[in-house]
């Protein structure tokens, strides 16, 4: 499988990235480059093959159910760009 | 005051409690030394002295009554990737820019309550994705190590003075350092730049496809990645979570097993951190390897291997036999699919965790006319080339209609890969041996690299199957290759065995040598 150009922009807009039409022209030859060395793994036969889920076979850990952390919305925003009184602040996003 | 750099932890260990040298003095050593090299090598993005200087003085206290801990005193360099508290933590990327958490890492609270002295942050390839460190926001990181050329010159013959003598001329040969700049490796360049070049006692590293120990085997250094599980990764910038484990970057393996053993540890904040006790690593060294089942894997022999790398690994093999361990030939037949399984596993789990740089709760923000614009902005300026290339790749792999073709098809390759260490290791194979790296370190700005982004993925080609099966593996300085550079074999152990790994590890670097590179930064 190979993407084309159409679809290389659609892709990045999934994922949020700005590509110009150099970027994404570029990025055409990269990921083609990549799919085709990835193309090998259908040589594999996998008939009766489960996918892996975890590496160690383990069981989720369980917290105890009961307030633990907390009361620190002033940290959680520190690092925010732009915050009013422990609100992230974003474009307007409803009329 | 600067052979204090060139003391190992163990020897620094020993001298701190000891109290022939102080915290405060071993600290003051690195800085200077930081200062001197930094500029030249970019090992360091930050260097926290006033820090590292508070810590050593509270290191000195504690000394003086005898109190210190298992690496009190010990100044230690942190990759970049680790979250600490109060100081920059950006993965090398733009997009965290002015990121400062107000929390600790697991792995660095550990260390620090072990007594260790924080130098600074050390550079790395953009959020651990890279083989070169040359994606970096920050710049490359340039290895200590240089190519030395050997020249034949040709004696001239000289008259020396009424009654002095003759030379007869005639030729020697003489070993010079080439001037090209190489690269350390990645994504852990600046970790294992600064230890080689003893800019730290240690550092940090983490390792998703390779990223500890391909920078260890460029710059002959030891480089452990543990089991999956065995370091917390609470606080470590996630790149692929299924991947991701936390390990050290020593001089020798000693040290790295003294390093794992304060990094490691049981962690609930880590749902995947594994219920075990954290054994004593270093007990571990100095064992006899005598009937140790050594398995050598057939199809780690691939094309275009040089030949100095294919000499070494028979030396390997030599020296585990002279110590008695017996050799086996085993099959690992899913070698060759990890690479591709790995390059679609790897980059959809990082476009799913990379998700969250989006310009509204830390780092950068680019502005756009809607959240949408913002969002789109602020990633394709705050990401390099390299990090959108892979977050592309993620996408695309878990879109609609290619889920099932390519990341399920991944997973279950996956499975095939850990059930051939699984069969090996049930027949009694106890340790693995093989190449760490398919070459040793190259240039800076390399152009096939830089044409071809398959070329250098094919670097992790003998260390991403460990990561695909949640193994430990170990890489360890076992040679130099004709151009004076260093060469490292790696070493695969059992799920959380990682004391075979030191055993074994130190039995090649007895026979080996250590390997330092000639200074001329």
């Amino acid at each position: 499988m190979s993407v084309d150009l159409q679809t290389v922009k659609r892709v990045a807009h999934l994922a949020r990235i700005a590509v110009s039409e150099e970027d994404a022209e570029r990025m055409t030859g990269e990921l083609n480059a990549i799919l085709g060395f990835v193309e090998q793994l259908n040589e594999v036969d996998v008939a009766g093959v489960e996918p892996m889920t975890s590496v160690t076979p383990m069981e989720m850990k369980k917290r105890q159910d009961a307030v633990t952390d907390g009361n620190k919305a002033a940290d959680i925003v520190a690092n925010a760009p732009a915050t009013d009184e422990n609100f992230f602040l974003v474009p307007k996003v409803v009329e | 005051m600067s052979d204090l750099t060139h003391l190992t932890i163990s020897e620094a260990r020993a001298k701190l409690r000891g109290k022939e040298i102080s915290a405060a003095e071993i600290t003051e050593a690195y800085l200077a030394a930081i200062e001197r090299a930094n500029p030249v090598l970019n090992a360091y993005i930050v260097v926290t002295g006033d820090k590292a200087r508070d810590m050593a003085k509270a290191s000195d206290a504690k000394l003086a009554k005898g109190e210190g801990g298992a690496l009190e005193g010990i100044p230690l360099g942190i990759k970049d990737l680790f979250a600490t508290e109060g100081i920059h933590t950006q993965a090398c990327s733009h997009v965290l820019d002015g990121f400062k958490p107000r929390y600790e890492s697991t792995v660095t609270t550990n260390l620090w309550a072990d007594g260790a002295v924080m130098l600074g942050k050390l550079n790395m390839d953009e959020f651990a994705m890279g083989s070169s460190n040359e994606t970096s926001y920050y710049g490359p990181v340039i290895n200590p190590w240089r190519r030395s050329r050997v020249d034949t010159v040709v004696m001239p013959t000289t008259h020396q003075g009424d009654g002095g003598f003759v030379s007869a001329g005639g030729t020697k040969t003489q070993r010079s350092l080439d001037n090209a700049q190489l690269v350390p490796g990645g994504s852990s360049g600046g970790s294992a730049s600064a230890v080689a070049a003893f800019l730290c006692a240690g550092a940090t590293a983490t390792d998703t496809g390779g990223s500890i120990r391909q920078p260890a085997a460029f710059t002959g250094t030891v480089g452990i990645k543990p089991t999956y599980g065995r370091c917390s990764r609470w606080g470590v910038v996630a790149f692929a979570s299924s991947l991701d484990q936390a390990g050290p970057i020593a001089r020798d393996v000693r040290d790295a097993a003294i390093l794992l053993k304060s990094m490691a540890s049981v962690d609930p904040k880590d749902t995947t951190s594994v219920d075990r006790p954290v054994p004593d690593y270093e007990a571990a060294i100095g064992k006899p390897i005598k009937g140790m089942k050594v398995g050598i894997p057939k199809e780690y022999r691939v094309d275009g291997m040089p030949q100095d790398i294919e000499a070494l690994w028979q030396k390997g093999i030599a020296w585990l036999k002279d110590a008695g361990a017996e050799i086996v030939d085993i099959s690992l037949p899913h070698t060759r699919y990890a690479l591709p399984a790995y390059y679609i596993v790897a980059p959809a789990e990082a476009s799913s965790n990379l998700a969250r740089y989006d310009g509204v709760r830390y780092g950068l923000r680019v502005p756009g006319k809607d959240i949408i614009d913002m969002y789109e902005k602020t990633r394709a300026a705050g990401f390099g080339r390299e990090v959108k290339r892979r977050i592309m790749i993620g996408t695309y792999v878990l879109s609609a209609g290619y889920y099932d073709a390519y990341y399920l098809q991944a997973q279950k390759v996956r499975t095939l890969i850990k059930r051939d260490f699984e069969n090996v290791f049930a027949a009694g194979v106890d340790v693995i041996l093989t190449p760490a790296t398919p070459s040793a370190a190259f240039g800076i700005a390399d152009e096939d690299m830089a044409s071809d982004p398959v070329k250098m993925y094919l670097n992790d080609i003998f260390t991403v199957t460990v990561n695909m099966a949640g193994l430990p593996g170990i890489s360890v300085p076992a040679g130099l290759d004709g151009k004076g550079l260093p060469l490292g074999l790696q070493l695969i152990g059992r799920p959380f065995d990682e004391e075979t790994l030191f055993q074994t590890a130190h039995v090649i670097e007895q026979a080996a040598g250590k390997f330092l590179p000639e200074k001329w930064w």
